[in-house]
């Protein structure tokens, strides 16, 4: 690595003021033409290239993105990683990429800051308790740890949880994944970027796509705000926009975008430590090494691309939040926002060719993408290296509607997004 | 919080309605006759417009009346409300 | 307050009110009418903090909401406490007690000082080049980074206080009650129109009402004097409503506006008792005025950042509002006309003034004419280079600036203070604008982003919108004012303003220094520690975007969202990569403005009120007689009726038994009820429902099965017939809602030609159900008259009968398998028809049962339970239902999708019964199925989804979903478990009088 990251280069810089330092990323022009172009540089994508660059040997190719690397809904989740999904094809895509998570700060020189403090999944009445343990014992069987805690057990985990029985939908007991847990968002994005420009990806910000080029089932090339790209394979990880650039190769996707919040509190000193999330109560909370009380709200029920929400999602969320933590009362919310999230009508995603030849798309995460990244963007790599899927993403094709063989997340169990 | 005109009640605040997504996309009158991609396309696949999407909202904590809604989902700005059974309008 | 520095005789406090605080265990003094900052300052007390990643003494910085460095635990009570609470904004009270944040042992010894002296190991994002080694480190390293981060602490208990909401509707929302503000709000009220007028101080007026300089004159009064006399005006107009001390949090899409009222924070805590602490109002306004005013910068330069280093303006309002002097050896460094009022309003006061920095070359206005009339030396042309002091700034060095103002030159001079103002010029408050969507454009001029297009109806007007001067703040806030409303006259049109003008403008965002860059700390962001460095070498390494400076060097990202940090950053970024400010975009501004309680937020929706109850009418029966609840959506229902200590197995098993052994009494209020009218009402239900119901004849009842469009089932329940074109549909009670809006959609939408009414009366009847071999007997001593032979009325009929006045429907349907009978009457009867029931079963022990017993008797009868024994993915033909698939209807909900190529898979995961082959092993719900232990991985056939020891059967029995079940009846399975496996053996789904004779008692 050119410009290797440690202690001891830190030291190294110190005493050259950190004047020395080398880009992170090239700022490079578009080529004429790439072997492959990836449409998005958030985390899938920038992934997405990496792997197609290490893997694949695929070194002539570029990301386009519209704004800047991870500005989208990777710059704006509330970063939770976990993998104790229901049915086998989930579990098997989520684990694949916990397990990349595990030694991702190493592969990429870079510190995403993984920490797996355990996330925890509460039960509030009787049909979360049997979903929880149902999606418990499958997650053993599927050799992903996850345990169930009785109520006195979740109290231990989390203290501040509030397990009184006497409030209105008191916690029955919970899972624990403890390999689960955050990362920091804007690492994932910038390590992957780094990396992949290492290999020679050309990651090129500020160009939007304005049209995909045919000929007949087959793509050509992409126009965009930077002029024609000539390629023959375009892998789109656009997230919120998938539709949009559906649309503009004549596709119809089983998508629709809606708004999602999430807000973080004031700094401040360690409380808790753990992820918690709770379904039947809608309220999703972990600290930040910042120390910022981390919160993730729900989806509205339209379809909008203003990155902002209504304002009655947030008070909900709140309103959940101070019946499970009413310690957090006094805690002051400092900042609030809103991403774009693409839903699969089973909420799950779709990583898969068109019918359109050399055209592919990875989309349809909804709320929970990031915790994919790494394990998204080997896949969809693999995907297009050999225009056919890996055996993991095998289930996540677009053609499963047509079908009927879903793979319903939201439907099977508990599951939060 | 976007101010929904009811065509029924007069404006009221969003939170009031619920989205019921694409509007003009009507049940197939001989679902048997489908194939197993038309049934898909009617089913699932969605245009999830940027810009002006006509769709159904419903008045849930009021009238409960459907009606349709012009809306540019880039700004959320109402362009137009209409009638179930209504054409869309020209904008 | 020994050093002197409280000046007497201040109209906004009130030295007659002495109260006492405590910082930092120190018991200290101020004035009513005293902020925090201001008390703290009077007692000579400028360290208060120390910054988050160096831990660098911090000083009051500002006066206001943009005050990065003044912020404190307030009390020491686990409920009361509250962090990070800005000393420039809190009310002082009587017995206020705080803290510093972020420091250890105390503000004045910090061991995390030394970090100070590790900055060089510290840049801009040194924690994602390091931590890595070795791998499994990371949560070691992360566990001390996250002590040493954060910055106040969370209370740890329930917070006592209360907080509320208000709705308010006006013509005009004015934001800001400073003097264009105000002047719009009467411009407002005389034209008629109904005015709401937020100030997030306790006093209108802004900074104009304590403005103290006689060059300004508004109609030849000094300008505080005449604003006193609007005020006044205002303050007895009927059309407006002012609310101070309230802050503008967030400004949404089609003028939706959330403001935050303080009413307790500002009074002593005994005087808090049973009052709201906070109210959270909810606006719309037809058209928005934003006159939030402009806040001043700092400038840019080495060591910038020590206490006793203040903003030029915030040193004026401590002098002319609070009387308190911040210092007695002062200087004052600026780049524009705007600190001179502060060096007036020292010399006034009697303060020492030393000198006057400026880095212009000179300036000839009537403010900066004035102030050299005094005699006060001014070096022009210079800049500060350097500061001393640790805890206090002592010592300020400056040197001249060379012709490009890029470089110092000559001599370095040494000026003794104790406290150094800033004025880097001034930022419009642009925050509310931006939120509402709002884009800016940027001012050469003044190097500002002002206000440019929305979307809204909206205005900004003063200093909000780059008015900085007080003629065109007034002249420009009464025509733009008049144009927004349509207005052709007003009373302030003869406005006769003076003011001083400001000819000489000059701008440096990073100020050059007699060292290099890399040896100085010019700080840009004082709570997060990013200086210029930073920004500069997130430039070097790529981060171009001033998105990716921001998240990289963290910029903006503190409690004060970067008020004072943002335009710097900006102009360093600008500067650095030779782009013009104004292409450069800026970052976004995200609501809240300022931090928002989350009490607030919630309001009262907290504790017994955060989701409604649902009760049936026989709740407090149940209650009564000792029921456990369990919640079922918003339902409580009764779950079990322990006796004597009983365990929930140990009831369940005494109610099943005697439900089966002679009569039980079960409350189904809760389930859904739809009253279904209309000439196409049996055509409609053929349509939502699997089965056909062109023959139901009136008086009889049919089990439904509904599916979703996609196929898969979607609730189940029994419709009666009570007439021609009327019927009762029941739904499961979690899913009512959902079915009613389902048909109410696919009526009004799809089918809008039938002719069909819904009605939801699920809470307009209560349901007692009684079953067993006696209910006939009971029913028969209730009803005398009623025939309930099975040739008059059998199974899977309705009869209508009174009892005295009340009207009863009374349908024989089972989901036990036993006889039984179920009477609805309107809610109002529905304890009386209980306790009936209760009365007249007494020889027959009749016996309450709940929910659980209710899911082990219907398991023992193989009766499914949508939600439970399905999970969405389940089609009628998985669960061994293909009997309710009508074959000759041409289309209903769904049918479609059950011939897709998935769907008509053989080896689908199909709903079968389960036998453990221990009869005493009971199954764990959500237990997996698995042929072949030994396989890894382990391939998983299906799930446990009921299961029960039936007290009837004196055994344990399952239901099951299980790959290819139909098949794989007789075979052998195991379940594994994490200490044991589990052998069952599959079998039909009916346990318990397969032949159906029990229905008939």
């Amino acid at each position: 690595m050119k410009n290797k990251y440690s202690i001891f280069s830190l030291i190294k810089n110190a005493f050259s003021n950190h004047e020395n330092w080398q880009r992170a990323w090239r700022d490079p022009e578009p080529k004429k033409e790439y072997d492959a172009v990836i449409v998005g540089g958030g985390g899938h994508g920038l992934a997405t290239a990496y792997y197609l660059a290490k893997k694949h040997n695929l070194r002539n190719i570029a990301v386009v993105e519209k704004g800047w690397i991870g500005g989208g809904n990777t710059g704006r989740n509330t970063t939770i990683i976990r993998s104790n999904y229901l049915w086998d094809a989930s579990a098997g895509l989520y684990d694949h990429a916990l397990k990349i998570w595990e030694g991702l700060s190493q592969e990429l020189n870079y510190n995403v800051m993984f920490s797996q403090r355990g996330v925890m999944n509460l039960a509030h009445n009787l049909q979360d308790v049997r979903d929880l343990k149902r999606r418990t014992h499958a997650n053993r069987l599927n050799g992903i740890d996850a345990v169930w805690l009785e109520t006195d057990e979740v109290k231990k985990f989390c203290p501040i949880i509030n397990t009184s029985q006497d409030i209105r939908y008191p916690v029955l007991g919970g899972t624990l994944q403890k390999r689960a847990g955050t990362a920091r968002h804007d690492a994932v994005a910038w390590g992957y970027a780094r990396g992949a420009d290492e290999m020679g990806v050309d990651i090129i910000q500020n160009c939007e796509v304005k049209g995909i080029k045919r000929s007949g089932d087959t793509v050509e090339g992409l126009e965009t705000t930077k002029g024609f790209i000539k390629t023959k394979k375009i892998g789109v990880v656009a997230a919120g926009h998938s539709s949009v650039i559906a649309n503009m190769a004549g596709l119809k996707l089983p998508l629709e975008s809606k708004p999602l919040q999430a807000l973080v509190s004031e700094p401040v000193k360690p409380i808790i430590d753990t992820v918690v999330m709770s379904n039947a109560v809608h309220a999703y909370v972990s600290q930040s090494d910042k120390g910022e009380l981390v919160i993730g709200a729900g989806t509205d029920s339209y379809v909008s691309y203003t990155q902002k929400g209504s304002f009655n999602i947030v008070e909900e969320t709140l309103k959940a939040i101070l019946e499970l933590y009413p310690i957090f009362s006094r805690m002051k919310m400092l900042r609030q926002w809103g991403g774009i999230v693409d839903i699969c009508p089973d909420a799950s995603p779709i990583i898969s060719k068109t019918s359109i030849k050399g055209l592919y798309f990875n989309c349809g995460w909804g709320t929970g993408g990031f915790k994919a990244t790494p394990g998204s963007g080997d896949l969809f790599a693999h995907t297009i290296a050999n225009d056919e899927p890996h055996k993991l993403n095998a289930s996540f094709n677009i053609n499963r509607f047509v079908s009927g063989d879903l793979v319903d997340e939201h439907g099977a169990a508990a599951v939060a997004h | 919080m976007f101010l929904i005109n009811c065509p029924y009640c007069g404006e009221r605040d969003q939170s009031e309605f619920v989205s019921g997504g694409e509007a003009h996309i009507a049940r197939p009158k001989q679902p048997t006759e489908l194939n197993d991609d038309q049934w898909a396309e009617y089913l699932f696949m969605r245009k999830n417009i940027k810009g002006i999407q006509f769709e159904r909202w419903n008045h849930a904590h009021g009238c409960r009346k459907w009606f349709n809604v012009a809306r540019d989902t880039s700004n959320d700005k109402i362009e137009k409300i209409y009638k179930m059974g209504e054409q869309p309008p020209k904008l | 307050m020994s050093k002197n520095l409280r000046i007497n005789n201040k109209q906004f406090v009130d030295e007659t009110r002495k109260l006492s605080f405590v910082f930092n265990g120190k018991k200290l003094y101020g004035y009513k009418g005293d902020t925090l900052a201001s008390a703290l300052l009077s007692n000579d007390i400028h360290l208060v903090g120390r910054s988050f990643k160096y831990h660098r003494p911090r000083g009051i910085m500002t006066s206001g909401s943009e005050e990065p460095n003044a912020i404190l635990q307030i009390g020491n009570d686990d409920a009361l406490t509250e962090p990070n609470v800005r000393a420039t904004e809190i009310e002082l009270y009587d017995g206020l007690i705080c803290n510093s944040q972020n420091c250890w042992p105390s503000v004045k010894f910090d061991i995390g000082g030394i970090n100070n002296f590790l900055s060089p190991l510290l840049p801009a994002g040194f924690y994602y080049k390091t931590f890595m080694w070795p791998a499994s480190f990371w949560g070691k390293y992360e566990y001390f980074i996250r002590k040493s981060a954060g910055l106040g602490k969370s209370p740890t208990k329930q917070d006592p206080d209360m907080y509320d909401h208000r709705y308010m509707h006006c013509d005009i929302l004015i934001v800001g009650g400073g003097v264009s503000g105000l002047i719009a709000a009467k411009i407002a009220s005389d034209d008629n129109k109904k005015v709401l007028l937020l100030e997030d101080k306790e006093l209108l007026g802004g900074s104009l009402i304590y403005d103290d300089n006689d060059i300004s004159k508004i109609d030849d009064q000094k300008s505080s004097e005449w604003l006193k006399k609007l005020i006044d005006n205002i303050k007895n107009d009927k059309n407006i409503i002012i609310k101070t001390r309230t802050s503008l949090a967030a400004y949404h899409n089609y003028n939706f506006l959330l403001a935050r009222q303080n009413l307790t924070d500002h009074l002593s805590v005994n005087d808090r008792n049973n009052k709201i602490r906070q109210r959270l109002y909810k606006i719309r306004a037809k058209k928005v005025i934003i006159s939030t005013g402009a806040i001043e910068r700092p400038q840019v330069f080495h060591n910038n950042d020590r206490p006793g280093i203040m903003l030029a303006s915030a040193v004026k309002k401590y002098i002319d509002y609070y009387g308190v002097r911040c210092g007695l050896e002062n200087v004052i460094f600026t780049n524009n006309d705007s600190a001179y009022e502060t060096a007036l309003s020292l010399h006034k006061s009697g303060t020492k003034l030393n000198a006057i920095v400026d880095i212009r070359d000179n300036s000839s206005s009537e403010i900066v004419n004035q102030v050299k009339g005094l005699g006060i030396q001014i070096y022009w042309n210079h800049s500060v280079v350097d500061t001393k002091g640790y805890k206090r700034i002592n010592k300020v060095t400056i040197m001249k600036l060379n012709d490009k103002g890029n470089d110092v030159i000559g001599k370095k001079i040494e000026l003794n203070c104790d406290c150094l103002s800033v004025s880097g010029g001034w930022t419009p408050m642009v925050h509310l604008f931006t939120q509402s969507g709002g884009k800016l454009k940027f001012d050469n001029k003044d190097n500002i982003f002002v206000p440019d297009k929305t979307n809204l109806n909206q205005l900004s007007i003063g200093s909000a919108k780059g008015d900085f001067e007080l003629d065109d703040v007034l002249k420009n806030s009464i025509k733009d004012t008049k144009k927004f409303l349509n207005i052709e006259n007003s009373n302030f049109d003869k406005i006769d303003v003076k003011c001083s003008k400001e000819k000489d403008k000059k701008n440096i965002w990073l100020l050059p220094s007699d060292k290099p860059l890399s040896k100085t700390k010019p700080f840009l962001d004082y709570q997060n520690d990013s200086t210029a460095k930073d920004i500069k070498l997130a430039l070097r390494e790529g981060f171009k975007s001033i998105e990716h400076v921001k998240r990289y060097t963290t910029t903006g990202m503190g409690t004060d969202q970067g008020k004072l940090a943002n335009m710097h950053a900006l102009g360093i970024v600008a500067d650095t990569t030779n782009t013009n400010m104004g292409d450069l975009g800026t970052t976004t501004f995200r609501p809240p403005y300022t931090p928002l309680t989350f009490g607030t937020i919630v309001g009262r929706n907290v504790g017994q009120f955060f989701d409604i109850f649902r009760k049936t009418p026989m709740h407090d029966w149940h209650v009564d007689n000792n029921a456990k609840f369990e919640n079922v959506g918003q339902w409580k229902r009764a779950w079990y009726y322990p006796k004597d200590g009983e365990t929930m197995y140990d009831a369940v098993q005494r109610e099943s038994k005697a439900a089966r052994e002679s009569s039980g009494i079960l409350d189904a209020s809760t389930l859904g009820k739809i009253d279904i009218q209309g000439t196409d009402a049996n055509e409609f239900l053929n349509r939502v429902y699997t089965n056909a119901w062109s023959k139901l004849q009136i008086g009889k009842c049919r089990y439904g099965l509904m599916l979703n469009e996609d196929g898969m089932v979607y609730d189940d329940g029994v419709t009666t017939k009570l007439g021609e074109n009327h019927y009762l549909m029941t739904t499961t009670t979690g899913g009512a809602a959902n079915v009613m809006s389902k048909l109410e959609d696919y009526l009004q939408t799809e089918w809008p030609e039938l002719d069909v009414f819904l009605t939801s009366v699920t809470d307009h009847y209560a349901t007692a159900s009684v079953c067993g071999p006696n209910a006939k007997k009971i029913i028969n001593k209730i009803f005398k008259n009623l025939d309930l032979s099975d040739e008059s009325f059998p199974h899977m009929s309705f009869k209508e009968v009174k009892l005295g006045n009340i009207s009863c429907r009374i349908m024989r349907i089972s989901f036990t398998g036993e006889l039984s009978y179920e009477i609805n009457v309107e809610a109002s009867y529905g304890k009386y028809i209980w306790e009936k029931c209760i009365e007249a079963g007494k020889e027959f022990n009749i016996t309450p049962y709940g929910t659980e017993t209710m899911h082990l008797l219907r398991a023992e009868k193989g009766f499914i339970i949508v939600g439970q024994d399905t999970d969405g993915t389940m089609t009628p033909v998985d669960l061994q239902m293909d009997w309710i698939i009508s074959k000759k209807k041409y289309d209903f909900i769904g049918k479609r999708s059950l011939y897709r190529s998935d769907t008509i898979r053989e080896d689908r995961k199909q709903l079968v019964g389960l036998l453990t082959d221990d009869p005493n092993e009971i199954l764990e719900e959500g237990a997996q199925l698995i042929k072949d232990g030994n396989k890894n991985p382990v391939d998983m056939l299906g799930h446990v989804t009921s299961s029960y020891f039936s007290p009837t059967l004196k055994k344990s029995i399952a239901l099951a979903i299980l790959k290819e079940g139909k098949k794989l009846k007789g075979q052998k399975l195991l379940v594994p478990m994490i200490d044991k496996t589990i052998k069952v053996t599959v079998s039909d789904t009916i346990f318990l009088d397969k032949e159906n004779e029990r229905i008939n008692g």
